[in-house]
């Protein structure tokens, strides 16, 4: 790997643990359409800071984005709260209506800006090593610029949710609760507004906007799945996270394809993967453990079926191995495979396609009947 | 302006706009209703990956091929939307979000795999995302109409199963209607105007299309019929307006963030204005009601001192009135409305007492209460 390589990945990877930070409370509080409202509004930010001060490198820009961001929330809820709107109409409301504004005054002026729409919305992070990029104090090479600011913004976040987490869980998990001791919901709720609206502008120089929207949902929503502890979820999330960018720039490296976009593919299929295979949530596991129940629930009914014609004249019939599917009214594939696993697990053994019970076998079933009448 | 009449093309693109605001608006009723406003949103980026497909399958530029890649991909989309809010823990929202950027993220890394340059995307992408109403041709109007038809007649259809889904799930499930098919032939109208529309207007601000038209028709009904026409004809009003302002001057602007700065605007006045729903107009309402409370409650006040304090010939003063009000400040007011409408009555300066009129007026409110 070359050194250029290194640093682009660095940078790939913090983009993702800060957005995957701040991900986990906006799957959580249901609000991540914000990020995608925002990722949109921040080019207004952009143009009218642009006008403002006639720099594309001035760090103002990034103050005016990050305010457009908190803006944007601002209005979604006053809208909210006016109660006539609904909050995903407000959002479809506002961020189109910002973004227009931006389009047209872009287009109006465009003759005198270098704003580059696609570098808005896939980002620039190929560009990441070039010598321009760079930040160098003293005559010290510090890396590119944009890995400082993402180191900045982890940081940033970091100590918001290590100083905040008590605050951030009651008010994330039991709002009412929280006002109930006394602490209002709302100062948290602006703290992690200004914290997504910071990630998303710098994440948004690097990577584009639409993948600041991938990252922030992606990973936290495949952490979801996988636990159900706040901070093993943060931690979690920013491994998928890392993974993710990791994967999405040797998938670009081999493609020769855009890295933002492949990031967000692989983020996307590593929350299939979850969704199908989590080991307590997943498609595929919930279906498998509802099987291994119907099969042991089945085993039951036959030992229990074998205790009830013990011994009766007509046992012979009724625990024939041939006609079991048409007492226990089951498919007969099904009749003989659960008879199979009766015999392999000793339950019960067979003589001459009878089935009979072994110790053990009469002991399950007796213990199920039991359970049977407990509940009753 | 009489010479932007003559700009070759542009009956074509104020038909086509118009007849797209109006599709738009009445199917983002539904959506608006069923509180999926944002699920436009995310089919239209989830457009682009079956965009490129078809055109690397097809190898063409026809609107017909890329319309089919489109209308895989959204519906593959909306499916997924669906199914990831159905079958686990994941919220409606988060699912939108990453079914949006994923399929998004996928088209683009498609994108420039097929030009095999990292860094850029070029002018199909920025076709996409905005959109270039200017270029539609007469060709394109009638493939819009071709698909715009049949929507129409088929909410024309379910009308009826429509608004039993829109407003009473659980009624309309207790009934045996096949709900999950109604919401999957909701999500496919929709899928089919997004596809529909996303050459002319663009990604984003065909999310807008969706949602605005039904917010502000939503202020002046109660009725869905009347809304869905409503919606229909701000879309396409805005449409036809739009097409005509991004015209007039002679550098051309963008068609589509001009028709949704109009219909944002539309949205706007009917929050503010709409009779019944507007904020101005409960503001209004609030401060009347508040005040004839209060014209109410100072007046019973003087009717209960008259009452207790020997009879009515003595006044009570205002400061009186003040220190027993729970607000203080618009007492003098409201006396001087008891006046005017004769109800009070200044014995000496400063002294009020309720006249019979007050008295019976009180009467005829509190006879009222702790009544159905």
């Amino acid at each position: 790997m070359t050194q250029a390589q290194v640093e682009i990945q660095l940078l790939a990877m913090a983009t993702a643990v800060a957005c995957s930070l701040c991900g986990v409370f906006l799957v959580l509080r249901r609000m991540t359409l914000l990020s995608d409202a925002i990722s949109h509004t921040v080019l207004i930010g952009i143009v009218v800071a642009f006008f403002l001060t006639g720099d594309m490198a001035s760090p103002w820009l990034l103050v005016g984005a990050t305010t457009a961001g908190v803006f944007t929330v601002l209005m979604v809820e006053s809208l909210q709260k006016t109660g006539v709107v609904r909050e995903d109409a407000a959002i479809g409301l506002v961020f189109p209506a910002l973004f227009s504004i931006a389009v047209l005054l872009i287009s109006i002026y465009s003759k005198n800006i270098h704003l580059d729409m696609d570098a808005v919305l896939v980002g620039k992070i190929a560009l990441t090593p070039l010598p321009s990029r760079r930040l160098e104090i003293g005559g010290y090479d510090f890396g590119p610029k944009s890995l400082a600011l993402m180191m900045a913004i982890i940081i940033v976040n970091l100590g918001f949710i290590i100083m905040f987490f008590k605050e951030l869980k009651v008010s994330t998990f039991d709002p009412a609760f929280s006002k109930a001791i006394g602490f209002n919901p709302y100062w948290i709720h602006l703290g992690l507004v200004l914290s997504v609206s910071t990630t998303a502008v710098a994440s948004f120089d690097a990577v584009g906007s639409i993948l600041v929207v991938a990252l922030m949902a992606a990973p936290a929503a495949t952490a979801y799945l996988l636990t159900d502890k706040l901070s093993i979820m943060l931690v979690w999330s920013c491994i998928i996270g890392m993974l993710s960018a990791v994967l999405g720039y040797w998938l670009a490296h081999i493609l020769d394809a855009s890295i933002a976009g492949s990031m967000s593919t692989v983020a996307g299929i590593i929350f299939g993967f979850a969704f199908f295979f989590a080991p307590e949530r997943g498609l595929f596991s919930v279906w498998h453990r509802a099987k291994t129940r119907d099969r042991k629930f089945k085993l039951a009914l036959l030992l229990v079926h074998l205790t009830q014609h013990e011994g009766t004249i007509r046992e012979e019939e009724e625990c024939n191995i041939e006609s079991l599917h048409l007492h226990l009214r089951w498919d007969e594939y099904e009749a003989h495979s659960v008879a199979f696993e009766a015999v392999e697990t000793f339950c019960a053994t067979k003589e001459n396609k009878v089935l009979r019970l072994t110790p053990k076998g009469r002991i399950i079933a007796l213990e199920s009947l039991q359970i049977g009448t407990n509940l009753s | 302006m009489f010479e932007s009449l003559s700009v070759p093309g542009l009956g074509s693109v104020i038909a086509g706009t118009a007849m797209l605001g109006f599709l738009c608006g009445t199917l983002g009723t539904f959506a608006v209703l069923r509180k999926q406003s944002l699920m436009g949103d995310a089919i239209s980026h989830a457009c682009l990956p079956g965009l490129i497909v078809a055109f690397l399958l097809f190898n063409s530029k026809e609107s017909w091929a890329l319309m089919l890649g489109a209308a895989i991909s959204g519906t593959l989309a909306a499916m997924i939307i669906l199914g990831i809010s159905r079958y686990s823990r994941v919220k409606e929202d988060s699912s939108l979000a990453i079914t949006l950027s994923v399929f998004f993220g996928f088209g683009l890394m498609l994108l420039t795999w097929v030009q095999r340059r990292p860094d850029a995307a070029q002018a199909g992408l920025a076709r996409f995302l905005f959109g270039q109403a200017a270029t539609l041709l007469d060709r394109d109007v009638w493939l819009l109409a071709a698909i715009a038809i049949p929507c129409l007649i088929t909410v024309f259809i379910f009308w009826k199963q429509f608004q039993l889904v829109c407003f009473d799930r659980s009624f309309a499930q207790s009934l045996g209607f096949p709900v999950f098919f109604i919401d999957v032939l909701l999500s496919l109208l929709l899928v089919m105007v997004i596809v529909a529309g996303l050459e002319t207007v663009g990604v984003v601000l065909m999310s807008a299309l969706l949602v605005a038209p039904a917010v502000a028709a939503r202020q002046w009904t109660n009725k869905l019929e009347i809304m869905a026409l409503l919606a229909g004809i701000f879309g396409a009003f805005s449409g036809i307006a739009g097409s005509f302002l991004s015209n007039i001057g002679k550098t051309s602007i963008p068609t589509g963030p001009v028709i949704v700065l109009l219909i944002t605007l539309i949205v706007l006045l009917s929050i503010l204005f709409a009779p019944a729903r507007g904020i101005v107009w409960l503001q209004f309402k609030h401060w009347r009601d508040s005040n004839v409370l209060q014209l109410d409650s100072v007046l019973s006040n003087l009717v209960n001192l008259a009452k207790e304090h020997s009879g009515k010939q003595n006044g009570h003063s205002m400061a009186m009135l003040k220190g027993i009000s729970s607000n203080p400040s618009g007492v003098p007011r409201s006396v001087h409305k008891l006046l005017e409408m004769g109800l009070v009555f200044e014995v000496d300066k400063g002294l009020y007492i309720p006249t019979t009129k007050g008295e019976e007026y009180l009467h005829e409110k509190t006879s009222h209460m702790g009544r159905p």
